[in-house]
C-alpha cells in the first residue's frame, strides 16, 4: 500500500537501547521542544475584545431581505423549503390585499415564516433557490437560548428592519463570481 | 529559653508560613500560566492585569462549593486527610535554612527556625506521615476509585522513599552530618561554588526523580490519574477540603524544590559570597542569600511545572519497574561510587 504521509514508522518490538533506556536523552529533547513553545506567538485571541475576521462567505443567521422601498421581498413561494436538506424552513402564504401594496412586493407574500435554527445546517441551499433573492445567509451569530422554542425564529426576528438593513452584499460578490466560473 | 528568641522563632514562623501558603497560592496560578505558555495559549488573564488575582477568585470559589461528605464515608477520618496532609507539607520548612544570618537590633538572627542536628531525617521522616493525608483520605472516602489511588499513592510513595534516602546517603556521607545548615555551610567553598551536583550527578538525577513521585507530580501522579480513576484518592472530596489537597500538593513541590536546592544546588551560596565588602555588610549578604535560595526554589519550581507538561505519565508497572529495578541499584551504586571517592580522594 503506498504510504500517504513520509512521517509514518513502521512498528517494531525491538529491543530499546541503553540511550533509550535511561530516557534522559529523549526527555532532554522533549522538554527542549515545550520550551520552544514557550516564546512562541500565542494561539488565543481575547475573545470579547478580538474577534477573528469571519470569511467573506460565512454562513451564519439568515436574513429575509426588503427591498428598495422596504417591501418584503419573499412571495411564499416555497422553494427554499424545499431545498432546505434539514428540513427547517416552514411557511403560511396569503395573498395581499388593496393598500398593502408598500409592504408586500408581490401579489402573494409569507404570513407566516420560520426557520429552526437548531435544526438548520446552514448550508445556504435556501438561498442558492431563492428566485426573489429574498433570504441571504449572514455574518451574524445565532443567539444561545435557554429553550428549544426559542430557536424557532419568526419573521420578527428573520426580516431586516426598514431603518436598519443588514449588508449581505459580500455573500453577493461571491455567488455571482462562483456563478460566473461555472 | 528567653523571651526574646521566643519572640523571634514566632515572628519567623509567622512569616514562613505565611509566605509559604502565600508562595502555593500562586503556584496554581503559576502553574496554569506556564501550561498555557508551553501550549501556546494565554492562560488566565481576566482577574485583574494579566489574571494577578486569579487564585483569589478560585480561592473564594473554593470556599463556596457546597461540603459534600458521602454517606458511608468514615467521616472522621474523611474530615481529617485533607487536614493531615496540608499539616504534614507545613511542617516539613521547619527546618530549612533560607539564608544567612541577619543581624538586627544587636542579635544575630538565624533565617532558620529550627536548626536540629537531624535536619534531613525529620525531613523524610515528614515525607513518610505526608502519604497517611492522602491514603487516609481515599480509605474513608469509601469509593473503589478513591481507594485505587490511596493504594498506589501509598506503594509509590514508600517505593521511592527507598531511593530517596539511599541518594540522600551519599550526601550525608559527604558531608557528615545530618543538619541542612551544615550541609549548605559546607558547599559554600569555591567561592560560593562547591554545590554538591557537581560531586553527585547521579545522585542529583535520582533525588529529582524521586521528589516528582513523592510529591504526586506528572510523570508520576498515578494516584490522581484523572484518566482511569476519575480524581483518584479525591474522587470524593469537594470545597476547601479538595482545595487542601491541591493546595498540600503545592507546598510539597515547595518545599521538595528547597530542600532539592539545599541539598544539590549550594542552599543560598552563591558566586563571590566571601568578597570582603559581604563581611562588614552581613545584612545585604543575608539578604541577596535569600534572594539567591528563593530563584533556585523558583527554577526547581519550573522544573516541575515544565516536566509535567512535558511528559505523559507513567504506566503503573513502568512506574514499580523503574522505582525498584533501576533507581534502587543505581542509587546503590551512586553510594559505593561516593565511598570509592571519598576513599581515593579522601574528602
Amino acid at each position: 500500500m503506498e504510504r500517504l504521509t513520509q512521517r509514518s514508522r513502521d512498528v517494531v518490538n525491538k529491543k530499546m537501547t541503553f540511550m533509550e533506556r535511561i530516557y534522559l536523552p529523549a526527555i532532554l529533547k522533549g522538554l527542549f521542544i515545550t520550551f520552544s513553545h514557550f516564546f512562541r506567538k500565542k494561539a488565543s485571541l481575547n475573545y470579547p475584545e478580538v474577534k477573528k475576521p469571519f470569511a467573506p462567505v460565512y454562513r451564519g443567521q439568515h436574513v429575509l431581505k426588503r427591498d428598495e422601498s422596504g417591501a418584503e421581498r419573499c412571495t411564499a413561494c416555497g422553494l427554499c423549503a424545499v431545498s432546505c436538506p434539514a428540513e427547517a424552513i416552514t411557511m403560511v402564504a396569503a395573498e395581499r390585499k388593496n393598500g398593502e401594496e408598500s409592504l408586500y412586493r408581490e401579489e402573494k407574500y409569507a404570513a407566516v415564516y420560520e426557520i429552526n435554527m437548531l435544526r438548520c445546517i446552514f448550508c445556504g441551499l435556501c438561498e442558492e433557490a431563492c428566485p426573489k433573492e429574498a433570504i441571504f445567509l449572514t455574518d451574524r451569530i445565532v443567539d444561545a437560548e435557554f429553550t428549544r422554542n426559542d430557536f424557532v425564529y419568526g419573521k420578527d426576528k428573520l426580516v431586516e428592519p426598514v431603518d436598519a438593513r443588514i449588508d449581505v452584499s459580500k455573500r453577493q460578490v461571491w455567488s455571482y463570481q462562483s456563478n460566473s466560473t461555472n | 529559653m528567653e523571651l526574646s528568641l521566643l519572640f523571634e522563632k514566632s515572628v519567623l514562623i509567622l512569616i514562613l508560613t505565611a509566605i509559604t501558603l502565600g508562595i502555593a497560592t500562586y503556584l496554581t496560578y503559576g502553574e496554569r500560566k506556564v501550561a498555557a505558555f508551553l501550549q501556546d495559549r494565554l492562560g488566565p488573564n481576566r482577574a485583574g492585569i494579566y489574571g494577578i488575582f486569579q487564585p483569589l477568585a478560585d480561592a473564594g470559589k473554593m470556599f463556596f462549593k457546597e461540603e459534600l461528605i458521602p454517606r458511608n464515608a468514615e467521616k472522621w477520618l474523611f474530615i481529617m486527610g485533607p487536614g493531615l496532609a496540608m499539616v504534614t507539607a507545613c511542617i516539613t520548612s521547619a527546618v530549612i535554612p533560607w539564608g544567612t544570618d541577619l543581624v538586627l537590633f544587636g542579635r544575630n538572627i538565624s533565617l532558620q527556625v529550627a536548626d536540629v542536628d537531624i535536619g534531613i531525617l525529620y525531613i523524610m521522616g515528614i515525607v513518610s506521615v505526608g502519604v497517611y493525608g492522602i491514603m487516609i483520605g481515599g480509605w474513608a472516602s469509601n469509593n473503589k476509585y478513591s481507594l485505587y489511588g490511596a493504594i498506589r499513592a501509598s506503594s509509590q510513595m514508600i517505593s521511592y522513599e527507598l531511593s530517596m534516602g539511599l541518594a540522600l546517603i551519599a550526601i550525608i556521607m559527604m558531608s557528615g552530618s545530618l543538619s541542612l545548615r551544615e550541609i549548605v555551610d559546607q558547599q559554600s567553598g569555591w567561592h560560593g561554588m562547591k554545590w554538591n551536583i557537581l560531586f553527585q550527578p547521579l545522585g542529583f538525577i535520582l533525588f529529582f526523580t524521586c521528589a516528582l513521585a513523592e510529591t504526586n507530580r506528572a510523570p508520576f501522579d498515578l494516584p490522581e490519574c484523572e484518566t482511569e480513576l476519575i480524581g483518584g484518592y479525591h474522587t470524593e472530596y469537594s470545597s476547601m477540603k479538595l482545595g487542601f489537597y491541591l493546595f498540600a500538593e503545592y507546598i510539597n513541590m515547595f518545599v521538595s524544590s528547597a530542600v532539592m536546592s539545599i541539598v544539590y544546588l549550594g542552599g543560598y551560596n552563591f558566586p563571590f559570597m566571601d568578597a570582603a565588602w559581604f563581611s562588614t555588610h552581613p545584612n545585604w549578604l543575608g539578604a541577596i542569600s535569600v534572594a539567591v535560595m528563593f530563584a533556585k526554589v523558583s527554577f526547581f519550581i519550573f522544573l516541575f511545572m515544565w516536566i509535567r507538561w512535558t511528559l505523559p505519565r507513567f504506566r503503573y508497572d513502568q512506574l514499580m519497574h523503574l522505582g525498584w529495578k533501576s533507581l534502587i541499584p543505581l542509587a546503590l551504586i551512586n553510594m559505593l561510587l561516593t565511598g570509592l571517592g571519598m576513599l581515593l580522594w579522601g574528602k
